[in-house]
Order: C-alpha cells, then structure tokens, then sequence
C-alpha cells in the first residue's frame, strides 16, 4: 500500500506518470466521472483550511466517490484526548483513502504507519505539503512543458513555508535547477534543506532583497508570511509587510517569468498584477483539482480504470 | 586503589567521559538486564586524567551497544570471555536510534502524541548528523 508523505516518495518516472494521467483528466474530465464510485475519501483535517480540504473534496467528487471527514481538530475526537493513532485506525474502517492535515510535523507519517488505508499529507505544521508540490510541480510542466534547467526564486517565508520546503525537496531531482531564497534574515530556509542542497552540488543563494535578482528569475514563487507561525505577534507584524510584489518590480523580470504562489494570499501580491499573464497562481489552483484526481486514483490503484 | 573483580564473560567499557557512565547505563538501557554492573567513576587515565569505566556481566550477544557511537567515540569496548578480553569492537554509528534521545521541536508530533516511540535517522554519517523520523529536525546537543 502506498501513502504521500513527501514528494520524494514517487521516483520521478512515477511522477511524470502522474502528471500524463492529470493531463488526460484535464483533457478527458467527462471519462473520469465514475472512476472512484463506491470509494470513499475521508478529509480529516486538524487545522482549518478551506481551500487544500476542497480541492480534495471537489477532486473526489469529480471521481464519482464520496466524502467524509471533518473540518477542524475541535469536531473530531482529538479534542476529547484521541491520539493520531487511534483516529486513523477508527477512519480506516468507514473511508478508503484519507487526506490528513495536522498542525504537529510528523502526524500524517504516524497515522500511515498504523493505517490500513493509504494516507496523503495533506501539511504537516511548518514540515512538508506535498499535494501542493505536486501542484506546483504540474503547473510549471504544463505552462513550460518541462521540469529542468530553471532559475527559481523563492520568496517570503521560507523558514515556516512548508509549500516551499517540499517544492525544493520535488525539484532538487531535476537538472540544471537553481535556487534563489529571498527572504529575511529570521525566516530564512531551515539548515536541513541547504545542507542536503550543498551536498547534492545544487547551487543556491540566499538574499534579502527581491529586487536586486528579478531579471534572473524563470519562476518566481511567492509566499505569506503566516500569523499562525509565529510564537508571537510583534514578530508577525514587523515581518509581515516586508516583501510585496507589485508592478513596478515585476518590469525588472523576464517576459516570459512565471508568479506562482500557493494561496491564499493577503497582500503580499499586489492585486494589480492578477491580469498580468505572468501571473499563474489562479490556474494553480485548477491544476491542483487534476492532480489530486490522479494521486487518489493512483493511491487506489485504479489509474487504469477510468 | 579501588579494587573491582575481573568479569567472566561481557564488556567492559573504557575511557568514557568522567561523569558520563550513568547516563551511559541508562542509555545501554542496563538497568532492564538481570546482570551484574560495576559503575566505576572518576578512575585515573593516562589518556583523559579522569575517567569512568563500565563493567558488565552479560551474555555478549545481549547487549546492543550500537548507541555507544553516537553518545561518544572515544569510548574502547572490550569484549570478555573465559575472563579475557577476545575482541575490541569498533564503534559504528546505527543507522536508527530509538528512545535514546528526545525530538526538541515543539512542533513535532512526538511531543504530544502518547506512546510514540522517539526515532532518528542518520541523515550524514560524515557530519553525524541525526534527524527526527517524523519532523526532520536535527538533533543537537544543546
């Protein structure tokens, strides 16, 4: 049985499977809608998040299975004391394939050790999200047709980012990749993550400023500054307005430079650049619905049977 | 001079750290064997002034020792039998530690889910590196 921990647990031959099936549903939406009938995802999601749990639930439903699950940790028996443990071994026994958000790292990695289901990391803490790699990764594949050989700048917050931790965890297997982290000196990419790179010989550089390296960038990924990340709220304010992406930043980048950004966004985009073709956080979202369609039927082994 | 009698078959731990053997003792989880131990602190060492020294009584292939490595590589095991020593083990890093050391994030599951059993990883052997199955964090000392 497999499970989605993190994007490195699909070799990146698997994922490129992963990604032809997502195009075909992208292609084919109307032959995939019984593909999952009688199959049931359970959304078990411990911190509140709409978007990620919808995706999910919109990706089943465009299957033809059903959902179950709850929405905040105060609505399921974790506030009654449960254990991680405990609840996966309960859900295994209504849904056949759960996609488990959890405020501690670690959680969906304990519920798929006891789980008789497959289980998708749906974000763990500040740890990995790797739907949303599988998102990005999809994104930059089917706007430029390939995964290798791009300058991709990271910018905001990359300490706590945890969409930031597995993209550059998916693409470190991809030739000619390099890194630019742009982001304050006290939400800089945990030393994890750039020890492994300058152990791969990946080349990276770490900057404040996001002006200084526009006009090098092929990608540039932008992310909040999260609240909830934050031991206290002084931090968050100080920090929070510190790198915004408006127009006159955006004439300093290549034409053909690509914004993504993993939503919801509060200010850090400026609003005027939402009809600037550069800008691909929207369509990010509907790739997102594609490739969770493929991950669940690939999960449950019925990436054959549409 | 203390005396401490010789051992018939079992280890004995040489050149720890001065101070250090008890928490060695717990961490060889020594006292769940039904063994004799000799806990000798502060003996004279040419090599380190002060030292401690570990003596135990036991079936050789009982004790895992793999955890020694990574607690300190200085420490000389000596293998016992029929009263003598018939092998000095090299020390290897395991691969996996378990319930030796704690997850300091507080943002990791361990430090809330019951029961959960504290593992880490060899990340780097050059660099000794050891993450935290569950959330990556490295594990430091301080």
């Amino acid at each position: 049985m497999r499970h989605l921990m993190s994007p490195l647990d699909f070799t990146v031959e698997e994922l490129n499977r992963l990604f032809d099936l997502a195009g075909d549903i992208e292609q084919n939406m109307g032959s995939y809608s019984t593909a999952c009938a009688g199959k049931k995802l359970a959304t078990c999601f411990y911190e509140p998040s709409t978007r990620t749990r919808l995706s999910f639930e919109a990706a089943m439903l465009n299957l033809g299975g059903s959902v179950l699950g709850f929405s905040d940790a105060g609505s399921s028996s974790a506030s009654k004391g449960e254990s991680v443990s405990d609840t996966i071994r309960v859900i295994s026994c209504f849904a056949d394939i759960c996609a488990m958000r959890h405020p501690k790292e670690g959680a969906p990695m304990v519920a798929a050790d006891k789980s008789s289901i497959p289980v998708i990391n749906a974000g763990d803490g500040g740890h990995q999200h790797p739907t949303q790699t599988l998102t990005d990764l999809l994104t930059i594949r089917s706007l430029k047709g390939r995964l290798d050989h791009f300058t991709i700048g990271l910018c905001g917050d990359l300490k706590f980012g945890r969409t930031v931790h597995s993209l550059i965890h998916a693409l470190e297997r991809y030739e000619g990749i390099e890194f630019i982290f742009i982001s304050p000196e006290e939400l800089q990419v945990p030393d994890y993550i750039t020890d492994r790179l300058k152990e791969l010989n990946i080349p990276f550089e770490e900057v404040i400023r996001l002006d200084n390296v526009m006009p090098r960038l092929d990608f540039l990924y932008m992310t909040r500054v999260q609240k909830e990340r934050f031991f206290n709220e002084e931090d968050y304010v100080r920090l929070k307005d510190f790198y915004i992406l408006d127009k006159a930043k955006m004439e300093d980048a290549k034409a053909e430079m690509l914004v993504l950004h993993p939503l919801p966004r509060v200010n850090e985009i400026s609003v005027e650049l939402d009809d600037d073709p550069r800008a691909a956080y929207f369509k990010q979202v509907q790739f997102g619905v594609y490739v969770r369609m493929a991950l669940i039927l690939t999960l449950l082994g019925l990436e054959g049977g549409k | 001079m203390l005396n401490v009698g010789k051992i018939r078959e079992g280890f004995v731990l040489d050149h720890i750290k001065a101070g250090e053997s008890l928490e060695l003792y717990h961490s060889l989880q020594l006292e769940k064997l039904d063994c004799t131990v000799a806990i000798i602190k502060n003996a004279r060492s040419n090599k380190l002034g002060k030292k401690d020294i570990l003596k135990v009584e036991c079936d050789i292939n009982e004790l895992n020792l793999d955890v020694l490595a990574f607690i300190d590589h200085n420490i000389t095991v000596n293998v016992i039998k029929d009263e003598n020593i018939v092998d000095k083990k090299i020390l290897v890093l395991p691969k996996e530690i378990k319930n030796i050391i704690k997850c300091k994030n507080p943002r990791c599951i361990t430090s809330v889910e019951q029961g959960l059993p504290h593992v880490f990883i060899l990340a780097d052997e050059k660099n000794e590196v050891y993450r935290c199955k569950y959330c990556e964090e490295k594990y430091s000392h301080l």
